[in-house]
């Protein structure tokens, strides 16, 4: 009987080993799935911000960082992995967690009742040079293309709904009382701030939750732009050319739809596709966001079939719901805008 | 036996990813991991038709990379079919993948095909973005694992 116990308890664990090494290894695992082509292989920063950086892992909880991943950043390009369930976000976390020793910080969830206008004014004077003016983050998606990477974090956004519903008071309180070493973000304590200073400071950012304005609905907007031309397919062709040159761009190609999938002289000739762009619109979109490529280069379709002929773009604004970047949003409305303008130019 | 456990859980894991976007970050510098991408594309069936430069000059304008293209593909009997058939998706043919350097790695973006579903919802071509979509995953994924 002795002997048995022995077994069973050894089998214990071993399955407690085995179920420790199966957890960090599915915490890896899905890391490596879902957060290492932003936040970098092992948590160094990218797209994303440096998750192994120490300041960061010890001024935020684990129920921060599941909710992040949970709600993400909506208009900040970490999206939402409300795919995962509790179990593998936790996975995840833990996995975070095994880059650092140190213990994992913990907070009260007890909400912080400063002086709000007092707060408003502490933080234009100590906050919005980085923050911005109404907590809206720092330009840019991260470490990437067009940024250093000595430029370890992008400010982020304070009045973002996933940053709001991840922190707790004190957690916001903390960051403020210690800042974050290695990032551009000081402590407030040591600049002289005093602890009913940092309290309505706490108190102000908390009242951005009030403002955040419900996601814009996309669906029903058309997701391409098509006209239809009176002209001959070689006239408007010509007429795109001609419009596009017209505000700015630059023609690189143009070329059957099927080029590259059959033989030369086996193409349709009647779908064309005309390539242009603007070099300057290009980078500064690029700098917004470097996924922008996507779109790239512009392009509309001028196809010819036995109803007559019609000029095709796709609408960047409807697709730009897919980059979760609120930043790019203004570069896809005037996109949108460039190719109306193209489109009613080569059809008038 | 952790190596082990590891692939296991990959054999019984699939890949999915949140938003609309499919993105992937590959080790390799950017001419292996555009190989690999290329290779990966051929073995499930599909034509490379063209690979667009989007970078010239980039580094000029201050950028840290010069290293930016998008590549074209299709499968293209299914190209011509599907223009003619459903001409409003022709703005969106043939299917395209961003691909470029950070550093010593590369990161490879593309629209997921499902999303297409939203844009048209005819229900025949349900079937064919949800394959194009379970393609492009599988094309991913070999990508992230090419050492």
């Amino acid at each position: 009987m002795h002997g048995i116990g022995r077994q069973i308890m050894m089998l214990g664990l071993g399955l407690l080993w085995l179920s420790a090494v199966v957890a960090e290894e599915k915490g890896a695992l899905l890391y490596g799935q879902h957060c290492a082509v932003c936040h970098g292989d092992h948590g160094e920063g990218g797209v994303g911000i440096p998750l192994t950086l120490p300041s960061f892992q010890s001024s935020v909880d684990d129920r921060y960082l599941r909710e992040t991943i949970k709600l993400g950043r909506p208009g900040r390009v970490m999206p939402a992995f409300d795919m995962l369930d509790e179990l593998q976000i936790q996975a995840i976390v833990d996995y975070l967690r095994s880059w650092h020793e140190s213990p994992r910080p913990k907070f009260s969830y007890v909400p912080i009742n400063g002086d709000k206008a007092h707060g408003k004014t502490l933080y234009a004077t100590h906050c919005a040079a980085c923050h911005g003016e109404n907590g809206e983050g720092g330009k840019g998606t991260g470490v990437t293309l067009s940024r250093k990477r000595d430029l370890p974090i992008i400010p982020p956004a304070l009045n973002n709904s996933g940053f709001l519903a991840s922190s707790s008071d004190a957690m916001i309180r903390a960051t403020l009382e210690k800042g974050r070493a290695g990032t551009p973000m000081v402590s407030f304590r040591e600049q002289g701030l005093s602890d009913s200073d940092l309290d309505d400071l706490v108190t102000y950012i908390r009242s951005f939750e009030a403002g955040i304005e419900p996601v814009q609905r996309l669906e029903e907007m058309d997701s391409a732009l098509v006209y239809e031309s009176p002209y001959s397919l070689e006239e408007t062709i010509a007429n795109v050319e001609r419009a596009a040159q017209g505000m700015n761009f630059r023609l690189i190609r143009k070329q059957p739809l099927e080029e590259g999938f059959f033989p030369e002289t086996e193409v349709n000739q009647r779908q064309v596709i005309v390539y242009f762009c603007n070099f300057e619109f290009l980078y500064e979109a690029l700098k917004l966001d470097p996924r922008v490529g996507l779109f790239l280069p512009c392009r509309v379709t001028v196809v010819e079939d036995e109803a007559g002929v019609k000029v095709y773009a796709v609408n960047p604004k409807r697709l730009s719901v897919l980059f979760n970047n609120n930043a790019l949003d203004e570069a896809c409305d005037k996109m949108t805008k460039m190719y109306q303008d193209i489109l009613e130019e080569a059809t008038l | 036996m952790r190596r082990w456990l590891f692939a296991l859980l990959m054999l019984v894991n699939s890949v999915t990813y949140a938003s609309d976007l499919l993105m992937v970050r590959s080790s390799q510098p950017f001419a292996e991991t555009m190989l690999a991408l290329q290779n990966a594309m051929s073995s499930m069936g599909y034509t490379v038709s063209r690979v667009q430069h989007v970078d010239q000059g980039l580094t000029a304008f201050g950028y840290e990379t010069d290293l930016y293209r998008v590549v074209f593909f299709g499968k293209p009997d299914e190209m011509r079919t599907l223009s003619r058939t459903h001409p409003e998706l022709i703005p969106y043919l043939p299917l395209k993948v961003a691909i470029f350097a950070e550093e010593i790695e590369t990161l490879v973006v593309a629209s997921d095909p499902i999303i297409f579903g939203n844009l048209y919802p005819d229900d025949d071509l349900q079937k064919t973005f949800a394959r194009w979509s379970r393609d492009l995953r599988f094309i991913f994924e070999q990508v992230r694992r090419t050492e």
